[in-house]
């Protein structure tokens, strides 16, 4: 074997990434994981995830110099002081607006595992049966059993921590012991559970912060610092969890500032040979060959890679003869929901900084329930009491003012949606070619947006969430309904989705290129509809069950 | 007498010695900065963290703002974080301070008592507060007319000067080593959560890390 083959590449190192190098090299094969960023060692190179407010300049605030350099990061909470080294450097990575995308990007080793929100949650069966049954785009050719075990697999791995709630809207998983609701919410819960029985559901969110001790991982000490990096490694990213066990298998290298270019294919075998590179740092071009290729470099860069691989072949690249490759963009649509103050705790308080919420699972259009829209949304939401930023009524200066702040204010409890986008063929993505990156490689244009079905559902987003915390007790309920705009989810999905047919979609149903038998997508890119739950969970499955699925039928000689 | 003049009168009185002639002249003359830079000068530091020691000052409970030495870090914000304008508008408001100040006391604000201080700021802060009241009022229509708008980007609002110099001495008084861990209670890692532990009035408040 030369020093530029291995078995397997796999392209990207977030999430779905590091879950393929793990299954890879676990089950023997050599792989090379190549990341388009710099290399960030655990606990070692998370060089503020220790440090005291005071220890920041601004105290953790944005500057105008910031605000100048991340002309997108700045939409949203993303850009701070404390890990705008984790965000791409947006002056050497461009991307052009058709339309208005807030698209946050991570470009290192661990990708947005390092700063990604943890909430775990399992599909249920109807999730995978609505595009068919709608009428919306295309079938999903697989169901909740093809994944049920897998789920399991790679939450016994990652550690969520989680209480079995029994509810079919939200399968219960393979958890370690739950995170606690607060007193405010225990008692919201109950209030809410009287109101709804069964119609509706509050419970403690699903986290990948583990709740005892795993493998080499302390568990979660409440610090609430999680995207800076973990020090315990208490919650799971590639660092703390997927690369440390594929790199004791032997079988793992990882090469960081290694930019995919083109996945190198050989029309005569119909397969990819390998990857073309072009170093991050050197600008030189190399070569890597393998006999299965892994596409995980997060949704969009997964289909700008095929968009650029055997153009000879097909103009519009590998995995475009469907017509469907760079479409049906998708994300969670938010920024809509409720808050309120709780009354009769004042004598209660909590200790530590739970990273972690409570959660209400989806209830529209299903068990009977029927909108002027399809599909439905969650909420994420904590209770807690107000702290020194609070207005105080007729007090702004002096003693009396300073003590009454320094002192916990009133119980507020909040929620926000999180609103499923149904898959349009018109949202999509292409290559500008007018544009280039530092590297001189085209740039994505993206013009996707929400459009009725979404708007509609915000109504009741909004709506809903009022109705529920008051139905609950919560009293001077406020909504709010701002920045509908694609992207600000980070929960990008589809343009090389799943289906059971090859005009239609660009993977089948073990995500597989239709036209390429070798090479796998299973980052969202890979998503045929994209629900309501948070998605990274799904993404893991599927990658463990693909992996499993790409090394038999490499037994088999069939790839 | 002009500045020059005046440094030159101090060297005189002192032999000589002008190291310490501009914190010897904070007191009697008047406080004021024409950019950003001026902000972080002794006289401007000093009158800073008075106007933070009046918004949080020492009490029984815990030490003021003054011991987090706030002025320095308004500095700090005001430099690197503030638009153009919302500079403009912070360094007006130390003149606007002064001028409030002679007005109504025929004395600048560093030579006002405490008391006077506290006096002083409670009536910027109740302009400020009414500054904000009006303006979101007038601007009301406008929001109205734009409900469900995706495209409508709220104006950046001109600010008020003691709105700005409240919130960065709020801001930088309880992420202080001393605000967090004396006037709050500061824990780097808790090490577990308790959803329900008991409060008494006067118990204070965690610290956000």
């Amino acid at each position: 074997m030369s020093a530029n083959t291995y078995d397997a590449i796999v392209i990207g190192s977030g999430i779905s990434g590091g879950w393929a190098a793990k299954e890879l090299a676990e089950k023997g094969l050599k792989t090379l994981m190549l990341e388009r960023g710099r290399n960030i060692e655990h606990i070692k190179d998370y060089v503020n995830a220790t440090k005291d407010p005071w220890q920041f300049e601004h105290r953790g605030g944005r500057t105008q110099e910031m605000i100048k350099d991340y002309p997108v990061l700045k939409r949203d909470y993303p850009l701070n002081e404390t890990n705008l080294d984790y965000w791409v450097n947006e002056k050497e990575s461009p991307y052009v607006e058709t339309k208005r995308f807030d698209w946050f990007r991570g470009y290192h080793v661990g990708g947005r595992s390092l700063m990604w929100g943890r909430q775990s949650y399992r599909w249920a069966d109807f999730n995978f049966e609505e595009n068919a049954k709608d009428g919306i785009g295309v079938d999903w050719p697989i169901r909740y059993k093809d994944l049920e075990s897998w789920y399991g697999y790679v939450e016994k791995f990652a550690g969520i921590s989680g209480n079995k709630d029994g509810l079919s809207v939200l399968p219960d998983g393979d958890f370690m012991p739950p995170m606690e609701m607060n007193v405010v919410e225990k008692d919201v819960s109950k209030r809410f559970k009287d109101f709804y029985k069964e119609a509706r559901s509050f419970v403690i969110g699903r986290t990948a912060n583990i709740t005892v001790p795993h493998y080499a991982r302390t568990n979660c000490q409440y610090r609430n610092k999680c995207w800076l990096g973990c020090p315990f490694g208490a919650y799971f990213s590639t660092q703390s969890s997927t690369l440390p066990a594929a790199m004791a298998t032997g079988n793992l290298k990882v090469r960081p500032w290694s930019i995919v270019t083109k996945i190198l294919y050989d029309k005569d075998t119909k397969k990819a040979k390998g990857v073309e590179v072009l170093d991050a740092e050197t600008n030189q071009t190399y070569e890597f060959f393998a006999k299965i290729v892994f596409v995980n470099a997060s949704t969009f860069n997964s289909a700008w890679i095929l968009m650029n691989s055997a153009t000879d072949i097909w103009p519009d690249g590998l995995g475009s003869s469907s017509g469907e490759l760079g479409h049906n963009v998708m994300d969670h649509h938010l920024g809509v929901g409720a808050s309120g103050i709780v009354e009769g705790f004042d004598d209660k308080y909590y200790f530590g900084r739970r990273a972690n919420g409570i959660y209400i699972p989806r209830y529209r259009n299903m068990g009977g329930d029927k909108r002027d829209y399809l599909r439905g949304f969650g909420y994420q939401g904590s209770g807690s009491r107000e702290g020194w930023s609070r207005d105080i009524a007729e007090l702004g200066v002096g003693g009396a003012f300073k003590d009454s702040i320094t002192e916990p204010g009133k119980w507020t409890m909040g929620i926000g949606g999180f609103g499923e986008t149904l898959p349009y063929h018109e949202n999509k993505i292409t290559l500008d070619k007018t544009v280039k990156d530092k590297w001189g490689l085209p740039v994505l244009a993206f013009d996707a947006e929400i459009k009725e079905n979404e708007k509609k559902m915000r109504l009741d987003m909004e709506n809903d969430a009022k109705e529920m915390l008051e139905a609950a007790g919560v009293k001077n309920v406020k909504t709010h309904s701002a920045n509908p705009f694609l992207g600000r989810g980070i929960h990008e999905m589809g343009t090389a989705r799943m289906g059971r047919d090859p005009k239609t979609s660009v993977l089948n149903e073990w995500n597989q290129v239709w036209d390429a038998k070798n090479v796998f997508v299973t980052d969202g890119a890979c998503m045929t509809s994209a629900a309501c739950q948070n998605p990274s969970l799904t993404y893991m499955a599927l990658t463990a069950r693909a992996a499993d699925h790409a090394v038999s039928e490499l037994k088999k000689g069939n790839i | 007498m002009n500045r020059r003049d005046a440094i030159g009168r101090v060297a005189l009185l002192m032999g000589g010695a002008v190291i310490g002639a501009e914190f010897f002249l904070s007191g009697c003359r008047p406080n004021g900065a024409s950019n950003v830079e001026d902000l972080f000068k002794q006289e401007n530091a000093d009158f800073l963290n008075e106007v933070a020691e009046t918004i949080l000052p020492t009490t029984a409970g815990s030490p003021g703002a003054k011991a987090a030495q706030v002025g320095q870090f308004m500095a700090v914000m005001v430099r690197d974080c503030y638009t153009p304008a919302d500079q403009k508008t912070f360094i007006g408001g130390i003149s606007k301070l002064n001028d409030a100040s002679q007005k109504k006391y025929n004395a600048k604000f560093m030579d006002i008592t405490p008391a006077q201080r506290t006096e002083l700021l409670i009536a910027a802060d109740a302009e400020q507060k009414e500054y904000y009241k009006q303006l979101y009022k007038k601007l009301a229509p406008e929001e109205a007319k734009h409900k469900g708008d995706i495209s409508y980007v709220e104006p950046d609002l001109p600010n008020h000067y003691f709105k700005m110099m409240k919130e960065i001495t709020l801001l930088g008084f309880f992420t202080s080593q001393v605000g967090a861990t004396k006037a709050l209670r500061y824990v780097e890692t808790p090490g577990h959560f308790d959803g329900c532990v008991p409060y008494k009035k006067g118990d204070k408040a965690w610290a956000d890390a």
